[in-house]
């Protein structure tokens, strides 16, 4: 039984198809890496994963309610302090420890220090100690070393390995190499959907509005 | 459901957060009417009902533009979307928390502006009155523009245009309502007409609100 399957999936960003025909499926404690050059649609394919935006064509199945999106931005505020912050995730997530997560990720230190006073990286590792607290099985993770130093991708890498071996899954776009080596590796470029060419031009102006 | 509506309380009473912005300006508008007008009593108690709630209305405007917009710069909007609680529940709670860093200070201290505008006597109770059961109304209609213009540049302007219409059944019945306390009237008819507004756009805008968050967030 797979936590997470996709059959024919098209995806779409400001109404043109980014990549079309994708399959996949993600077994418990599976990692898949997308891979892909700038703009074909790696951050298009996680938001439509984590349900933001409706697929094009295709199926995807999943259980309701299992999977945790870390796009871009980690959604912190910077008025709360990175416990208040995380708590407040863990609660609208089901009231879940967040002590585990803030050791995960090396927080502890930084708990009560308030968000707007934190480095990007440790914003980013604020963020990410987040999916820990969701508790969810699949974690859609968009580039999710972005500012983070040496040591960090290593602590990340380790939760990762972790929530693996608890028989979660990940997709994860990235093109650091997380030490997954396992993880399976989908490159998008052959599945760009073909664009279709632009109409041809009218010949006049009442063949255009005639 | 209370996480969140605990979060937005303290985001709002933190710093930068800024409540009692509204009710500043709803001072400062309360101040400024009778320079304009002209001190005369009979005059001001006349235009008072009015000048209140349309104060009101547009000290509740001032805030509404960060329901959405402050949580959809930060990313918590696509969490939100993502999470357990369904959206329309995350509106409601939105709106609510709104409601009361805005619009229940603004009906609690209504009275003391009512003063400077020279409000007839037996108008006050249902002053507060008309604006407590108003004011859900002006945040939750507002929650719905703030969510129709959310990832705009420049949205707060065309949130405007779009809901200030919308407050228009609240406006009258309100107004209406503190006019006929203040003449002597029966004032019961305007306020359950309010009422009605309010309920109604309660049980309905939720919905709209979070049907428009939903396609913003593509």
């Amino acid at each position: 039984m797979s936590l997470l399957a996709v059959r024919d999936l098209a995806v779409a960003r400001g109404g043109l198809r980014a990549v079309e025909g994708v399959h996949f499926a993600l077994a418990p404690g599976a990692a898949l890496v997308l891979r892909g050059p700038n703009g074909i649609g790696k951050t298009t394919l996680l938001r439509t994963l984590a349900g933001l935006q409706p697929a094009v064509a295709g199926v995807i199945e999943a259980a309701a309610d299992s999977m945790a999106y870390a796009g871009h931005s980690d959604g912190l505020k910077p008025a709360l302090s990175a416990a208040e912050n995380l708590r407040f995730w863990a609660e609208i997530f089901g009231g879940r420890d967040i002590e585990a997560a803030l050791a995960a990720m090396n927080l502890r230190d930084l708990a009560a220090r308030p968000a707007h006073a934190l480095s990007a990286g440790q914003k980013r590792r604020l963020g990410l100690a987040r999916l820990m607290v969701t508790g969810r099985p699949v974690w859609l993770l968009d580039e999710p070393t972005v500012s983070l130093d040496r040591d960090s991708v290593a602590l990340f890498a380790a939760m990762l390995r972790a929530h693996l071996d608890r028989g979660g899954a990940a997709v994860i776009a990235t093109h650091i190499d997380l030490g997954l080596h396992e993880a399976e590796i989908l490159e998008l470029g052959p599945f760009r959907a073909g664009r279709v060419p632009s109409q041809s031009r009218p010949a006049g102006f009442n063949e255009a509005f005639g | 459901m209370w996480a969140l509506l605990i979060r937005d309380l303290r985001l709002a009473t933190r710093s930068g957060g800024g409540f009692g912005l509204a009710l500043a300006f709803f001072l400062i508008v309360c101040t400024l009417v009778p320079f304009g007008v002209g001190p005369e009593g009979g005059q001001l108690s006349r235009i008072a009902p009015g000048i209140l709630w349309v104060g009101a209305l547009l000290s509740c405007l001032l805030s509404l533009d960060r329901i959405f917009a402050l949580d959809f710069e930060d990313g918590s909007l696509d969490l939100l979307a993502t999470a357990p609680l369904p959206l329309e529940g995350a509106v409601a709670v939105k709106a609510l928390a709104h409601w009361l860093v805005t619009g229940l200070p603004l009906a609690l201290s209504a009275p003391v502006f009512a003063l400077l505008l020279h409000l007839p006597g037996p108008a006050y109770p249902w002053l507060v009155a008309s604006l407590v059961l108003g004011t859900p109304a002006l945040s939750m209609l507002g929650a719905f523009g703030a969510a129709v213009t959310v990832g705009l540049r420049r949205g707060g302007l065309l949130m405007s245009l779009l809901v200030l219409p919308l407050y228009v059944p609240t406006l009258i019945f309100g107004a209406e309502a503190v006019r006929r306390g203040a003449a002597g009237a029966d004032p019961v008819t305007p306020l359950v007409f309010l009422a009605a507004v309010t309920l109604s756009t309660l049980a309905l805008t939720p919905f709209a609100a979070a049907a428009a968050l939903r396609v913003n967030l593509r």
